[in-house]
């Protein structure tokens, strides 16, 4: 055989390789979540795991592992950036394809996906000097390290994955639909409410499961600005520490192979389970919204 | 003529430096149906689309002269721009029903004009999807979606969705252009049932269509109106050389 032809087939296997090497990756990772979360379970029944009881892994007479607190505190923050990113993302980014000059337009992307480049410990160290206070002035709090700041800033970090994939979406609505609306009479509020949105509900499910994703897994800015409480919260002004946070607080210190090590990898599947569930939603969301836009 | 509804005069349009309509002179007649013909690119689609302001949404554009609606010149500065698209309604080249149902589409513009009382839209859909010759078809099917519908029919739907808000003047895009001969015909047949009740205007790449429908027809070349007049005399005598080579097909 010539040479050429050895290194067709060499790049051939190599960029075949290369291919496989994140999808390798991603089962890796759950096995190795997997194999050692598993063990969690021959020292502690999945019922006390699974319940609201307290998460003292390191109490000296009677250890106890109840993930419920930490699941609760992760879903209350990620629902308050929700409830932040959702309206301000599709308020964002409605202006941005529907009203705002290509002038401005230009200016205001790139600055709302530059928001993406902050690192999250700068962001955490925002929501400790200035959004904290702000909190504990405005509702009368002893201190304003609590869920609402943590949802605050995750809302705020979510911003530019909903404002993109949000944008990408209302563009591609056919552009017949909007005169077909505009010639009937409607102006363009009626027209962005009753028409180019509800055109590409799928395109913004999908924005919203991406954000739903970057807020559930995010770790620095949780740990540093919500007050980790490992009791159940309440509402939305108790503080509270994630499941994220909580893995990265102690995984650092835990001793290897102990019922505290395997209860840590347990709580990291329980995230993973559920943040690989909602990419698997959006990226079905994204792909009929891709199919209609054509 | 009888009662003038439209009244065009002098209209220049620019897209940027490029003129587009040069000197535009037209009278859109009440209760009858005006045809647009020409070669593709002699501006009758822009011509048409200047009627209810659509090139608003084009930055670019830039119209001089008068429009008179009745006694008011549409291109005042201070026409209410929505209000004058509810009095004059359009249909579009290819047919472009919302993604919605059916009876969601016609109920759109009645919505957006705050009629809110079911049994009245009710009616009113139902009203609509007759005049349209469409309610036969889809009276069973009033919650499909309006995609799901053939292209005819989407078309007719269309018209159902433009006639509810109850439009004085109807402007009509190539409206049969994307569709096949059955539904074409159809369509015909809808806009000559609607005469004396709406103003029509038609634009028409097809010399036959402008015979079978319009009352009078326009004959525009390179942004100019070159002829106008009765659709009969257009076509059997017309007065000026270009049009005479048009309609015999000489050229398009």
């Amino acid at each position: 055989m010539n040479r050429r032809f050895f290194w067709d087939r060499f790049f051939e296997k190599a960029l075949y390789g290369a291919a496989w090497v994140s999808v390798m990756t991603l089962a890796g990772i759950f096995l190795l979540l997997l194999y050692n979360g598993a063990q969690t379970f021959i020292s502690i029944a999945p019922g006390d795991f699974f319940s609201f009881s307290r998460w003292n892994p390191a109490a000296y007479d009677q250890p106890t592992f109840g993930i419920g607190a930490m699941l609760v505190s992760t879903l209350l923050v990620t629902a308050g950036a929700m409830c932040i990113t959702i309206p301000l993302g599709i308020g964002t980014a409605a202006f941005l394809s529907e009203m705002a000059s290509p002038r401005l337009r230009n200016v205001l992307k790139p600055a709302v996906e530059m928001l993406a480049a902050v690192p999250s410990v700068v962001i955490g160290f925002l929501g400790i000097v200035l959004v904290a206070p702000a909190l504990a002035a405005a509702f009368d709090l002893p201190n304003g390290l609590n869920a609402l700041n943590g949802a605050i800033l995750l809302g705020i970090m979510a911003l530019p994955t909903m404002v993109s994939v949000t944008e990408d979406a209302i563009h591609a609505v056919p552009g017949h639909y909007k005169e077909a609306s505009y010639a009937l009479g409607a102006n363009r509020w009626e027209t962005l409410v009753h028409v180019t949105l509800p055109a590409c509900k799928s395109g913004i499910l999908a924005a919203t499961m991406l954000a739903l994703g970057r807020a559930l897994g995010e770790t620095m800015t949780v740990l540093m600005a919500t007050g980790n409480a490992t009791s159940l919260p309440h509402g939305i002004f108790d503080p509270v520490r994630t499941i994220t946070a909580t893995v990265a607080i102690e995984m650092g210190e835990v001793p290897f192979d102990t019922p505290h090590f395997f209860s840590l990898f347990a709580c990291a599947l329980v995230l993973f389970l559920i943040t690989l569930a909602v990419n698997i939603l959006a990226e079905r969301m994204a792909a009929r919204f891709r199919k209609k836009g054509q | 003529m009888e009662k003038i509804k439209m009244d065009i005069q002098a209209l220049d349009l620019f897209f940027g430096k490029k003129q587009v309509l040069k000197n535009i002179h037209l009278g859109i007649g009440a209760g009858k149906i005006t045809a647009l013909i020409g070669p593709s690119g002699c501006g009758k689609s822009t011509l048409l689309r200047s009627l209810n302001r659509m090139h608003d949404l084009h930055p670019d554009a830039r119209l001089t002269g008068k429009i008179m609606l009745d006694d008011h010149n549409i291109l005042h500065g201070n026409t209410n721009v929505v209000h004058l698209r509810r009095r004059v309604g359009m249909v579009f080249q290819k047919p472009n029903p919302f993604p919605m149902t059916v009876a969601d589409n016609v109920a759109y513009g009645m919505k957006i004009n705050g009629l809110h009382d079911k049994p009245e839209v009710r009616r009113r859909i139902e009203q609509c999807l007759r005049s349209s010759f469409l309610w036969e078809e889809v009276s069973g099917e009033l919650d499909k979606s309006a995609l799901d519908l053939s292209g005819g029919q989407q078309q007719r739907l269309c018209i159902a969705r433009a006639i509810a808000v109850e439009p004085e003047i109807i402007l009509y895009d190539e409206p049969c252009s994307a569709l096949d001969p059955i539904s074409t015909s159809k369509i015909e047949e809808l806009i000559l049932s609607l005469r004396e009740k709406f103003t029509q205007v038609i634009v028409t790449h097809n010399m036959q269509q402008a015979q079978r429908v319009a009352d009078y027809t326009a004959f525009m070349y390179l942004g100019e109106v070159i002829e106008f007049g009765e659709t009969q005399q257009i076509f059997q005598s017309p007065r000026h050389e270009l049009t005479k080579n048009y309609v015999a097909g000489h050229f398009g």
